[in-house]
């Protein structure tokens, strides 16, 4: 298990993974294998496993600060190691609620309440903060009520079964924590896909979208919209230093879309034309602010210029429940100013020869660009459109409070 | 890194070939010695790879980037302070890495690259091809491709042996050094194949001139000569190249023995080629000066991902802020202090008050007192600076203490523990060290021995008394070798040799300074006017000088003037050699042609520089009188006649040698004013002059001023009978 999570940090210190969906795929797989292998002792084994997780995911985030998505994904299986060990006590709880006699579920739930802890309250309140889709709610019922048949069946031989049931729930919470971290692996994956099913609602006929750089994301998007049989054009601004964007426009004409290359500075000429900018991020802020590749801001100040929606799409996985301080510097990361000059040809201008030592040429390459909230129109994830102002709600809904801060508490 | 490997596997099932390639992994040799001592004092207490460059240890960069390049076995080979790298390896986790071995070999007679080779060679551990390159390498080239294309052309020619990496980087023009502080590098590389023709490092011994073997123009199509190219120091090699070293004992260095003694030798026909990187980094600190501008690039993050807040390899967390500050965690900084762009910070370390840090690095648990000014210097780590120190410039190793008030001047290099004494003024490129300096020079691949069982015995350990050092000082040295670093300082300033001294500045951490530069601008400016001047004595070899290019039109006539005074200086001397040695017409011809060639003249002016060349001879000859004088010129021209009828073959060449022959009378060789007629007529007679000429000559001077026709008017008679008797013929 170590040397899984030590091969992983070696390559997140090296920055030798890149793009924010695999690192939350290779976060989470590692997660996973971290948990399926976590021996736990008989009691309080969430705790032991939330803090076993801690650990880890606080190396992880250490490993590469800049990279959210690893935090993200720590956070997330944290949440829902808890989620599912109140789901368990609570079902725990209502099957001895049930065993005790009473056919009415109004009646259980009540008496669930006045048996857990204030915490255990807490917890499942928090638990109610979940994406209120229907299938969780119908998920929800079937497990209680299948839990108390086997605890009721088992019930019959008290006395030697109470350690294999102790056994049977660690199983039971280890199963299902795993169960749900494949959830969100899945999730992760196929969040292109859940994103770009929204796109007809959003692209019209004739229109004209903005796009910056490569996102895997809005390339989907796109092409979506052109399998429903819209045909609208696409200006793509190529992205500079990295040129991403010529990449983007390759595959988009490979799937036979309308495609515009244009400079980064020329955004602001051709933004009065566009009926709607869709851009990828690095990351979502709690406050709605978004961390994207540099270039952005300038794209969105010109798209609320000329009053042009300015759409971010984003993967629940990169949804990050810190709020930005400082995002110019903290956040980002400054890469080799190779990708902007030739080292060869302006080696005459990096004599370091001047009086104070310092060159007279410095080149600043920054990563990323910070788009505050206001500036963006809508997000669009894999649970639909959502306002800015409304992020910090849907962030409450994947993270737990107690996660905000990842770091391992001694075991008691 | 698991999936990588599945895929190399499956596709070595579908060619034998590609799979004995595939399965070698990828090696690597590390020479952790330079096997030089350009950075003493302070590898005399620790080896060079183990320094901090920007607070990390040099191997550290250099495995790291062959970690990330894919290399799978790295040797890392152990000479000087052996002990020490292999402490190092021990206590850092590179032994501990998933597919990257690190292995050992260590040494204690090798001294130098080439016996490092045969050594590792004599192990037979490498298999296939390698990368061979120093400890002391930074780069985040990618592999892959040099790697590709060196593996191409084995299959072609299983004579390429190596593929050397290089980088556009230029030389300055007033120094003639890299940035690096290295020599400017001339390089001979065929465009289409890359192979490398020629290469020579050492611009000083070059005095300007740069000369090519012939045959390189014979045998390719075209070359390309460059001077902008460093040399990464980055060998791609096949394990023929430690076969050679092991054949060929004598090669010690891997440029100047190995790869110029490949270029030279024609009869193995190993080749050599270069690979050019453009958009990533890499470069060897070679001096302080590639210390000091290498650390520069990596806090510019030309290096990246080797970057300090990158923790690549087991360097602690540190923060990048604006414009370049790199601050590590748990840094005790006074509120009233200043810290300036592109300085990095290490952990632990206290800043106090008023105290300004700019453009420099200071490491580790450094204290550094009130008032301090610290400008584009490198401090090593645990480094007290008390109050009021001044320093630019300059290196200042671990434990050093600078007593408060001290000042260094640019290019000082404090090594290990040395105590600067209160309100000393260290001078300027002074290196100051506990050790004493070796008495005796010694030669460049002197080995940097400091182990505790030899080598330093006889310097004074640190912990001892101050007097008692003393003591032992006085013992060994008589003469003034006492701490001279000022009141209780601990050190000894090392004296730099008188020819030494000259050039310290260029491989020092300093800039260099603007008087030296003004200075060399002088010295280089005069270079260059000298053949102007002296342009006479500019070898026949048609090298040119630099100024021939860039004169304007105006110098040009002169020039012109100038080159034919020296073509016939250079036509009687071929002529008189000729006379000498007793040539024969036929070579004579051939010389004389050649030079025609090399100052393009017209072979009319080969006809009367020749000519004139022969009536100098006849003048030459002992003579008495105006006759004996005819008689020598008749004997001469007897003699040369053939020499001269080949180059008086129409009747212009042949009134520019009469021509000649006035201008001879009137100036150079009065003796013959006299005689003009007479030996007139002998040519004639001889039919080296036909009689067209001496008519066209007499009536292109019919118009010219009354002293032009002195020659003319003697010459009256013989005219007027040639003409009466082309009058006859012409009746006839």
């Amino acid at each position: 298990m170590n040397a899984l999570v030590n091969e992983f940090i070696i390559k997140l210190k090296k920055r030798k993974i890149e793009g924010s969906k695999t690192t939350a795929k290779l976060t989470a797989e590692v997660l996973r294998s971290c948990i399926s292998q976590q021996r736990l002792p008989q009691t309080h084994q969430a705790d032991a496993l939330i803090d076993a997780i801690r650990g880890i995911g606080e190396k992880l985030i250490a490993a590469n600060p800049v990279e959210l998505a690893v935090g993200n994904i720590v956070r997330r299986v944290l949440n829902i190691i808890r989620e599912e060990d109140v789901s368990l006590t609570a079902a725990a709880v209502g099957g001895l609620g049930i065993s005790a006699g009473s056919d009415d579920e109004d009646d259980v739930k009540q008496d669930d309440h006045q048996g857990l802890s204030a915490a255990a309250v807490a917890a499942a309140a928090r638990n109610t903060l979940r994406p209120p889709s229907l299938q969780t709610l119908l998920e929800d019922i079937p497990q209680s009520t299948a839990v108390p048949r086997t605890s009721s069946s088992a019930g019959d031989s008290e006395g030697k079964s109470k350690s294999a049931d102790k056994n049977s729930t660690s199983k039971k919470l280890k199963h299902n924590v795993i169960e749900a971290v494949n959830e969100l692996i899945q999730d992760i994956a196929t969040c292109h896909e859940q994103i770009a099913e929204q796109a007809v609602e959003h692209i019209h006929h004739n229109e004209v979208i903005l796009t910056l750089g490569n996102s895997r994301t809005v390339m989907e998007f796109l092409c979506a919209a052109k399998e429903k049989k819209r045909s609208f054009r696409v200006f793509v601004a190529e992205g500079a230093p990295r040129y991403q964007g010529h990449a983007l426009a390759k595959e988009l004409v490979a799937r036979g879309l309308q495609t515009t290359v244009i400079t980064d500075s020329a955004v602001f000429a051709i933004i009065s034309r566009v009926n709607m900018v869709v851009v990828g991020a690095h990351t979502v802020m709690a406050n709605g602010g978004v961390i994207a590749p540099v270039g952005m801001n300038m794209v969105a100040l010109a798209a609320q210029r000329h009053a042009v929606p300015f759409v971010v799409l984003a993967g629940t996985h990169k949804l990050c429940p810190l709020y930005p301080h400082n995002p110019e510097v903290l956040l980002n990361e400054l890469k080799s100013p190779a990708e902007l000059l030739d080292f060869g040809e302006f080696s005459d201008c990096l004599d370091f020869e001047s009086s104070s030592g310092s060159p007279l040429l410095d080149v600043v390459n920054p990563a990323f660009d910070y788009v505050p909230p206001n500036l963006v129109s809508l997000f669009i994830t894999d649970t639909g459109g959502h306002n800015a102002s409304f992020m910090y709600r849907l962030i409450a809904d994947y993270y737990s409070a107690d996660d905000i801060v990842v770091k391992q508490k001694s075991i008691s | 890194m698991v999936g990588k490997k599945g895929g190399s596997k499956g596709m070595g099932v579908a060619e034998d070939a590609e799979e004995e390639l595939a399965r070698t992994p990828l090696q690597a040799i590390i020479l952790a010695d330079s096997f030089t001592t350009k950075f003493r004092p302070i590898t005399l207490e620790r080896p060079k790879v183990l320094l901090p460059l920007v607070n990390a240890p040099m191997i550290d960069y250099t495995l790291a980037w062959l970690e990330s390049a894919g290399v799978e076995e790295v040797f890392v080979f152990c000479c000087a302070h052996s002990k020490q790298v292999m402490d190092y390896l021990d206590k850092s986790n590179w032994f501990g890495q998933p597919n990257f071995s690190v292995t050992t070999i260590e040494s204690h007679n090798a001294i130098s690259a080439g016996d490092a080779l045969r050594l590792i060679y004599e192990q037979h551990v490498i298999r296939g091809d390698f990368i061979l390159v120093s400890g002391d390498t930074v780069s985040n080239m990618s592999l892959s491709q040099a790697l590709k294309e060196h593996k191409e052309r084995r299959r072609k020619d299983s004579n390429a042996v190596m593929t050397m990496v290089i980088k556009q980087s230029k030389a300055s023009p007033v120094t003639r050094q890299s940035r690096l502080g290295t020599e400017e590098l001339f390089m001979v590389i065929d465009p289409e194949t890359k192979q490398l023709l020629y290469y020579e490092d050492r611009g000083d011994n070059l005095k300007g001139y740069l000369s090519l073997d012939k045959a390189l123009l014979t045998y390719n199509t075209s070359i390309s000569l460059q001077n902008d190219k460093q040399d990464c120091y980055i060998d791609i090699c096949s394990p023929e190249v430690l076969s050679l070293f092991t054949d060929n004992f004598d090669y010690q260095h891997l440029r100047r023995d190995f790869v110029k003694g490949l270029l030279v030798d024609d009869i193995m026909g190993y080749k050599i080629y270069s690979h050019e990187i453009h958009s990533s980094y890499a470069a060897r600190i070679d001096n302080y000066r590639s210390y000091h501008t290498i650390s520069k690039d990596i806090i510019q993050r030309w290096t990246y991902p080797l970057v300090p807040d990158v923790q690549f390899f087991g360097n602690s967390a540190t923060k990048l802020e604006r414009q370049g500050m790199y601050r590590a965690p748990e840094i005790k900084q006074s509120s009233s202090s200043k810290i300036g762009p592109f300085t990095v910070i290490g952990s632990g370390t206290s800043i106090g008050n008023n105290t300004e840090i700019s453009n420099s690095v200071v490491g580790e648990g450094c204290s550094i007192g009130s008032n301090v000014t610290i400008e584009s210097c490198y401090i090593w780590h645990n480094v007290t600076i008390e109050d009021g120190c001044k320093l630019k410039h300059s290196i200042v190793c671990d434990g050093v203490t600078m007593k408060s008030g001290a000042a260094l001047e640019p290019g000082v290099v404090l090594s290990f523990k040395v105590v600067i004494g209160r309100n000393f003024l260290v001078p300027a490129y002074s290196k100051v060290s506990l050790h004493q300096q070796p008495i005796k020079q010694d030669s460049d691949e002197e080995l940097e021995y400091a182990d505790n069982s030899s080598g330093i015995t006889e310097s004074p350990s640190v912990s001892g008394t101050l007097d008692l050092l003393n003591e032992e000082e006085r013992t060994e040295l008589p003469d003034s070798q006492e701490y001279e670093v000022g009141d209780g300082g601990v050190g000894f300033i090392w004296l730099v040799s008188e020819a030494g001294q000259e050039e310290e500045w260029r491989h020092s951490v300093a800039p260099i300074p603007v008087d030296k530069l003004v200075e060399i601008m002088q010295i280089s400016n005069d270079e260059t006017d000298l053949p102007n001047e002296d342009g006479a004595f500019l070898p026949p070899s048609g090298e040119l000088g630099p100024d021939s290019i860039t004169n304007d039109s105006n110098e040009d006539a002169e020039d012109i003037r100038d080159d034919s005074v020296i073509f016939e200086r250079e036509v009687e001397a071929t002529f008189q050699r000729a006379v000498e040695e007793d040539v024969t017409d036929d070579h004579v011809i051939l010389e004389v042609n050649s030079l025609r060639l090399s100052y393009n003249m017209a072979s009319a002016d080969c006809a009367g520089a020749l000519f004139y060349s022969v009536m100098k001879l006849a003048l030459d000859a002992p003579h008495d009188s105006p006759n004996e004088l005819y008689k020598n010129v008749v004997s001469t021209v007897r003699k040369w006649k053939k020499l001269l009828k080949y180059y008086l073959s129409s009747i212009d060449e042949e009134i520019e040698v009469i021509l000649k022959f006035e201008e001879m009378c009137l100036e150079s060789a009065r003796e013959y004013s006299p005689l003009f007629v007479q030996i007139l007529h002998h040519l004639y007679d001889q039919d080296i002059i036909q009689e067209e000429a001496i008519l066209d000559w007499a009536s292109e001077k019919e118009g010219a001023e009354e002293s032009d026709k002195i020659f003319v008017k003697q010459s009256e008679k013989f005219i007027q009978w040639l003409k009466e008797a082309s009058e006859e013929e012409d009746e006839d």
